[in-house]
């Protein structure tokens, strides 16, 4: 059962290794987690999950996995629920109330003497009715139902707020960004673009100076130190997102999470086809925060270097007549924007993650590419490489 | 084991996953890693499961300059060779210049101790990969006197991050991990009754209201945390502000004394401005 959990989580994309599998393992040899079910998920995702983007996805492969809790315990001890599992479930999903209502009806034994009599009476499936155990009813028994003293079987959310399970309640949805794991070969391109300057505190010996210092000192030691090199490379990224930029998502989504973890200077931001007088950095609130696209020229300075990622294709309108845009009426055209923020900043590239040969079919991106003086690149590795070669040299 | 259990402390409330996270790296003698928004526990976390469970506590705070020797030990050459120049006789032996770092001190105490390794993310994105022996084996060779430097009692050890930087896989493979959510009301709640127990019940709750009404305004460029709650609650206990002002308030002014809950100027812009708007709305 475990080791179906885990290829399960392995198949939904985690990146759960066996390491992580074996502490898990080791944790419940000794006894970290007792019988209760929360405590076990608890643990689960403490020891396999390490990013807290993943806890979505954990929690939806957790309740399909061990959806309802029957399952879980059909596997353990076979077909039959035992009594003191279903005071332990009933625990969980039933408020003071219900279990005084309990009381009032005859209490737990009766209860659940009437529910094991029941399931050997019933086979099949049920729904509606107030005996049969099933859905949507109002017998004790069965689940998307309403009986103060139900046992509710095998449904995920709780439909009257009584006893939602941790999985279930997915709280951690939105900071999933399923962003694929495999940046590496990105991260090592862009390493390319690295330049190591020395900044900040003295802390390194200056062997050279310290030497000509002593000389000088009359062979009295004199220690020179000198800042550490760090990676002075400043990056502003932005990025095209919307509409024909949907097919290139993934692409987008890995050649940003590589460039963030790779520059300490990464200021990036977002457009829609083509840069006009505002851009963005949240696209959830892309209409109320806009920065304006002369507070971005005149924030950060010229050796920041430029790489704007977008696929060019759009109607030619957009590029070089004023209120040309899809979105919003815009005073200037995008290409006196453009070459405006070429001015700034004369270190700059073009990716596309349009592939390369369509470029020549496409009017808007010939346009463009001559805006960008030919410093268009496609967004594939080797265009990457290319590119980047092409801001190391551009001055 | 069951007294080495970790269950929240009278001055911390933690969450049924926090203590299971917490008492899984205990039990198996991991580090924890723990993630979360600014100013929900996590360096307070580490202190209070020292206290809990009665053991020495060694803070190893990370600046962006640390490197992970530095948290194993330092050779001082320099100090050497200065000495050596004044003719000491502390010169010859080498010992004299090993200074020990945080991660030694731990592995040496006479108990168990917590090692807190506070805002590991500050460090170079290599500051991780390079201490994973040392966490994993929890051993450490000095090659200087050649000596080896052995744990006496594996260390608890808990780690907090910032999200600042991505930490290496090889090192997440290592550790438990939790992340501190925002608590709920009711968490929140208790939280501040732990730290002002006798706190009025009204006030209390209207406070409550007015934070989350808060932090629900999208776009504020720092949201309140816990900890600016309670600056902002120990601060209004101290000015005596009734229950009422705070309530009046949510629709006229920003609320009182809210330099504690709000640190941006562009926030208290930003939040003067919806108040407007939806005092006009109401008109």
């Amino acid at each position: 059962m475990m080791t179906d959990f885990f290829l399960k989580l392995r198949r939904a994309g985690l990146p759960v290794t066996l390491t992580e599998f074996l502490t898990l393992l080791e944790a419940l040899n000794q006894r970290v987690a007792t019988h209760k079910v929360e405590e076990f998920y608890y643990l689960a995702r403490a020891a396999l999950v390490k990013d807290e983007r993943h806890y979505d996805r954990f929690d939806q492969v957790f309740g399909t996995h061990f959806k309802g809790l029957t399952t879980l315990f059909d596997e353990i001890v076979g077909a039959t629920v035992p009594l003191e599992w279903l005071h332990k479930l009933a625990e969980l999903t039933l408020s003071e109330e219900d279990k005084q209502l309990i009381e009032s009806l005859g209490g737990w034994e009766k209860l659940m003497e009437t529910f094991a009599q029941r399931m050997a009476e019933q086979e099949g499936r049920h729904q509606g009715g107030n005996k049969w155990i099933g859905t949507a009813g109002t017998s004790p028994f069965g689940a998307y139902g309403y009986h103060p003293e139900g046992i509710r079987i095998g449904q995920e959310v709780s439909r009257h707020r009584r006893a939602a399970k941790v999985w279930d309640r997915r709280e951690f949805r939105n900071l999933d960004d399923s962003v694929e794991l495999g940046t590496r070969n990105i991260k090592v391109a862009l390493r390319r673009l690295r330049r190591f300057a020395r900044e900040g505190a003295a802390q390194e010996l200056d062997l050279d100076d310290t030497i000509r210092s002593t000389a000088r000192n009359a062979g009295y030691l004199e220690l020179k130190m000198v800042p550490e090199r760090h990676n002075a490379v400043k990056v502003l990224l932005f990025l095209d997102v919307g509409g024909s930029m949907d097919d290139h998502v993934r692409v987008c989504e890995e050649l940003f999470s590589a460039a963030r973890s790779e520059f300490k200077h990464l200021e990036y931001f977002y457009f829609h086809n083509m840069i006009y007088e505002a851009l963005w950095k949240d696209n959830r609130r892309r209409y109320t925060e806009k920065t304006e696209t002369t507070s971005v020229l005149h924030t950060f300075s010229q050796d920041y270097k430029l790489i704007l990622v977008g696929d060019a294709t759009m109607s030619p309108y957009e590029v070089t007549y004023p209120g040309g845009s899809v979105e919003h009426f815009n005073p200037e055209a995008g290409d006196v924007w453009l070459t405006r923020l070429l001015a700034a900043y004369p270190r700059a590239i073009w990716l596309n993650p349009q592939s390369q040969n369509r470029w020549n079919h496409i009017p808007s991106i010939q346009m463009v590419r001559e805006l960008m003086n030919d410093r268009m690149f496609p967004l594939t590795l080797d265009g990457l490489e290319q590119g980047i070669r092409a801001l190391q040299r551009s001055r | 084991m069951s007294e080495s259990r970790f269950r929240g402390t009278d001055r911390y409330i933690a969450t049924d996953d926090l203590m299971m996270a917490v008492n899984a790296a205990v039990t198996l003698g991991r580090p924890l890693l723990i993630k979360g928004e600014p100013g929900t526990g996590k360096t307070q976390l580490a202190e209070e499961v020292a206290r809990a469970l009665n053991r020495q506590f060694i803070q190893w705070h990370i600046k962006s300059t640390t490197k992970a020797q530095q948290g194993l030990y330092e050779y001082d050459a320099v100090s050497r060779l200065r000495d050596s120049q004044l003719g000491e006789a502390r010169v010859h032996d080498i010992a004299n210049y090993i200074v020990k770092g945080k991660l030694w001190e731990a592995f040496t105490t006479d108990s168990q101790p917590v090692l807190l390794i506070d805002e590991i993310d500050k460090a170079d994105i290599e500051f991780p990969n390079d201490l994973l022996l040392e966490l994993d084996r929890m051993e450490f060779y000095v090659y200087e006197t050649r000596q080896m430097v052995k744990a006496r009692h594996r260390p608890i050890i808990i780690i907090t991050s910032n999200n600042e930087k991505e930490l290496p896989d090889a090192f997440l493979r290592r550790c438990f991990f939790h992340y501190i959510r925002f608590p709920d009301r009711e968490t929140m709640e208790r939280i501040v009754q732990v730290h002002y127990p006798d706190l009025k019940k009204h006030l209390l709750a209207e406070a409550l209201e007015a934070f989350f009404e808060i932090r629900d305004v999208s776009g504020l460029k720092k949201r309140p945390s816990t900890s600016e709650l309670l600056d902002w609650i120990k601060l209004l206990v101290a000015e005596d502000i009734p229950p009422e002002a705070l309530r009046g308030d949510q629709r006229k002014l920003i609320p009182p004394l809210y330099g504690a809950l709000l640190k941006n100027e562009q926030d208290v812009h930003l939040f003067e401005k919806l108040l407007f708007m939806s005092r006009r709305k109401k008109d």
